[in-house]
């Protein structure tokens, strides 16, 4: 992409931010759904605060990354904005990624809630290296794992966050998230291969605790290919669907 | 910049929904300078082939140049020397006038003091600049579209497609966004205009195109238009009491005849002798004629007739 391209993202991620992510309820529920969903998993089975705070940090990631890119080109779609974005002379490469930017951005900010919340209640960092890496491709990779949610040519927004849900919500419970991966049993730990939330819960793990399931290098790795598969069907679908959804 | 004799060129383009066809094999071009209507009543491919053109869907057959750049094998160059006003699009309404300028002068990639300058001269221009810093949500209809139309100016385009930029308003915004179109034509912009306002594409347009069921079915200079359909004059004439429709159809010489409020217009080869036997009917029927004009055809005499085919 050229550097004339990547401005334009970044225009287009300046505008999502201001118009999608400024907005009290999508802050509220960034941060304050995960949480809930993992204290209502956690209450009362004695896990360690450790345990915890990876996990939390690692769904906050992917729940805020993924909350609302799905629904930005649907939501133009039918407010009639998009005919105007894609008229200007920007790639629809561009505008995806001026879309996962934004989400990638508000995934950052998010997590530093829970990590912030894990310092307060004692909990120390094994390697800050390592989770600041973690942290920067999970974003990425939740990012265009939203975009490819958006792909679907329909302009009704609740249809994408019913096919989101339906994906997201199977995804933490076969991640490691609730229950580590070595507890899980056989079929369990094969279905947890095909989750990026896995790797990126197993980093998490490894960044605070500073053990984990899969040897790191493997886990970035893994999310690294996740990113691309995502990036590239998201790209593919997106320019074969866009007119659909004019 | 090189000098190109066509700002825009269309050959054979075609879409299909299925097995509609669209837009069938359209042809036109579009000289630099030139302010050129296409014209068409809804449903006949107007915007279709717009979205063509401005390489929002791509044809299924044919293609479209703008300024020498093919839209589909170098659609960002076209689309950076065009400036858009589509039929149905929106500015983000969560955003300010400002901010939606800024946002389009970033995507054209402006420089910050250059889009800056530009959206004060357009916001002052189009009488937005007291609410520049408003949430386009509180705009009126009139007020988005005039916005809609600097956010199509901010790059300064060589070539300007707009999708019927009056439709619907009111008149004091309709005549800015005509003299806007009129002055800028003649500083050289070219310009492709959509609209369904005949009065529109005869003051404005120097040459017109008129597509029906995806073809175009006549293009040529308005008045060449009009010259063409010239064997259907028709008279227009009033009278002090009620005169059954069925009464003038009859009249020898008279072809048809249409009712216009208090008023009939009546389509005649030869309007003298329809005249004639129009005194004749009146004074056997004690009628007065309160008002009698022959009209020459319109712009929308030349529509309705190539596109009901009269």
């Amino acid at each position: 992409m050229s550097g004339s391209q990547l401005s334009r993202a970044l225009a287009i991620a300046e505008k999502d931010i201001r118009i999608y992510y400024l907005k009290g309820p999508v802050l509220i529920y960034g941060i304050l759904f995960p949480m809930f969903l993992f204290l209502a998993f956690f209450l009362g089975r004695g896990m360690s605060v450790d345990f915890l705070i990876s996990g939390l940090i690692s769904m906050t990631l992917f729940f805020t990354a993924t909350a609302v890119s799905p629904v930005i080109l649907p939501w133009e779609g039918s407010m009639r904005t998009l005919e105007r974005l894609i008229s200007a002379p920007v790639s629809i490469p561009a505008i995806l990624l001026g879309d996962a930017l934004a989400s990638f951005i508000f995934g950052i900010i998010i997590s530093t809630v829970p990590i912030a919340f894990g310092l307060v209640v004692g909990v120390r960092v094994f390697s800050p290296v390592v989770l600041v890496a973690a942290i920067l491709l999970s974003a990425f990779c939740a990012s265009y794992l939203g975009m490819l949610f958006s792909t679907p040519p329909t302009n009704v927004p609740s249809n994408i966050m019913m096919i989101t849900n339906l994906v997201k919500f199977p995804l933490v419970f076969i991640s490691g998230v609730f229950i580590p991966i070595e507890q899980m049993p056989p079929w369990g730990r094969t279905i947890s291969l095909f989750s990026p939330l896995t790797y990126m819960t197993d980093l998490m793990r490894y960044s605070i605790q500073g053990n984990s399931y899969h040897p790191i290098l493997l886990d970035f790795a893994a999310i690294a290919i996740f990113t691309v598969i995502f990036m590239a069907l998201a790209m593919f679908i997106h320019i074969r669907n866009m007119p659909k959804r004019l | 910049m090189g000098k190109f004799m066509n700002a825009i060129v269309v050959e054979d383009l075609t879409k299909r929904f299925g097995n509609f066809t669209a837009v069938d094999h359209v042809n036109f071009t579009v000289e630099q300078g030139e302010l050129f209507g296409f014209l068409g009543p809804n449903g006949a491919g107007k915007t279709t082939t717009v979205r063509m053109i401005t390489g929002l869907i791509k044809p299924d057959a044919g293609r479209a140049s703008i300024m020498g750049h093919d839209v589909e094998k170098d659609g960002l160059n076209a689309k950076q020397v065009t400036g858009v006003l589509p039929e149905t699009s929106n500015a983000y309404i969560d955003l300010s006038a400002w901010q939606n300028l800024m946002l389009m002068g970033k995507l054209y990639g402006l420089e910050k003091m250059e889009r800056q300058s530009r959206a004060e001269d357009l916001l002052k221009r189009f009488d937005l600049y007291e609410k520049k810093d408003v949430a386009v949500k509180g705009f009126s209809k009139g007020m988005k579209q005039r916005l809609q139309i600097c956010m199509a100016l901010i790059s300064e385009p060589q070539v300007l497609i707009m999708d019927e930029p009056t439709s619907g308003l009111d008149v004091q915004s309709s005549r800015l966004i005509r003299s806007m179109v009129a002055d800028l034509n003649t500083k050289g912009v070219t310009f492709l205009l959509t609209t369904h306002n005949m009065e529109e594409a005869n003051q404005l347009c120097s040459r017109i195109a008129i597509i029906n069921k995806g073809k175009v079915v006549a293009i040529d200079r308005p008045e060449v238009l009009k010259r063409r359909i010239e064997s259907l004059h028709s008279v227009e004439v009033s009278f002090n009491k009620d005169v059954p429709q069925g009464d003038l159809s009859a009249l020898q010489g008279i072809e048809s005849v249409e009712k216009m409020g208090d008023k009939f217009r009546l389509y005649a080869e030869e309007p003298a002798r329809a005249i004639s036997t129009l005194v004749d009917y009146t004074r056997s029927k004690k009628v007065e004629i309160v008002s009698l004009a022959t009209i020459s055809p319109t712009l929308e005499d030349v529509f309705v007739a190539y596109t009901e085919g009269r």
